[in-house]
């Protein structure tokens, strides 16, 4: 893709960026690093728009839901583009609401080695019915111990139960070692 | 005893465990991104309650929303009663959850699946 230089350039795309977010109904876009802050800040920019917009409490919680295990997904395992430690995790966070759902989509990098095993664990949540999801995690929470970073292998598994739709995901090659892994959860409004 | 009594924030639940008012209150949101650093406390003060535990103790969760790596820490409190259960019994669990709110009432019954301590549900 081009870089935009020059200020003319910027104008049209900020102006088309705000024409494709209001036709696709978006609202909300990030693109940089993911911390608690920003999780916060984000769930609770989406929880006010939500109870403008007169939404249902429990779709109200489920979006909430979905947004944090998302989100705290980012800042917990995304990897940077090089092995330097230093180097900021990163992701892209989208809502975005039709008529009958609401759509929460992230995006980050993450090492090739990793892929094989989320992309089975996915499809392992994938297969399973409410009641198997339930199962699942009542094994993982009684098994599993939290992680170095804190997290408890819970939060695809959280975020089928709660979504109650199947997780869509797709990996991108970026380099030869780098993907980027893409995951969009829906939650229906008219349950 | 000493008495905990956390005022809750935005990310983390307000507590009060308090041995002789017989309060053992967990009431709020809890999303922090590292649980150990806020619930450690709690775990080792039940530790210290283990030891000498009133003769009814009744645990009120009244949660709104807990992200997944505080539900693995909330198991390890409902260990904690259960193992007061099993020693000395009067461990009463009453789950709270909002009348919308489904989701947290099947939180509740997985818990329940889990550890041996009875359950009670009250919806407000």
């Amino acid at each position: 893709m081009n870089k935009i230089v020059g200020s003319k350039d910027f104008l049209e795309f900020a102006y088309e960026l705000y024409h494709t977010m209001q036709a696709n109904e978006i609202n909300l876009v990030y693109e940089g690093v993911v911390t608690q802050e920003i999780t916060k800040t984000f769930t609770a920019l989406t929880e006010k728009n939500m109870v403008k917009n007169e939404e249902s409490n429990q779709v109200q919680r489920k979006v909430f839901n979905v947004m944090v295990e998302c989100l705290q997904n980012i800042s917990k395992h995304a990897d940077a583009m090089t092995e330097d430690a230093d180097e900021e995790r990163r992701g892209i966070v989208l809502v975005s609401h039709g008529e009958n759902f609401y759509n929460v989509i992230t995006g980050n990098v993450i090492k090739k080695e990793k892929r094989d095993k989320l992309e089975k664990s996915l499809e392992h949540i994938n297969s399973l019915d409410k009641e198997g999801l339930s199962a699942l995690y009542k094994q993982q929470i009684k098994e599993g111990k939290l992680s170095e970073k804190g997290g408890a292998g819970l939060g695809f598994i959280d975020i089928a139960k709660k979504s109650g739709n199947k997780i869509e995901y797709q990996f991108k090659e970026l380099t030869d070692d780098r993907f980027f892994f893409i995951v969009i959860t829906t939650i229906s409004r008219n349950n | 005893m000493d008495v905990i009594s956390i005022k809750g924030t935005d990310d983390t639940p307000s507590v009060t465990l308090d041995k002789d008012k017989g309060a053992f209150i967990f009431e709020g949101r809890s999303l922090p991104e590292d649980v150990g650093d806020f619930y450690q406390p709690i775990l080792n003060w039940l530790d210290a309650y283990a030891q000498e535990p009133n003769d009814t103790t009744d645990v009120m969760f009244k949660l709104e929303y807990f992200n997944t790596a505080s539900s693995k820490v909330i198991l390890d409190i409902l260990l904690k009663f259960e193992e007061i259960n099993e020693a000395k019994g009067g461990v009463t669990i009453k789950w709270h959850y909002h009348e919308d709110e489904e989701d947290m009432k099947e939180a509740g019954e997985e818990y329940e699946d889990i550890v041996s301590e009875p359950f009670e549900y009250i919806v407000y």
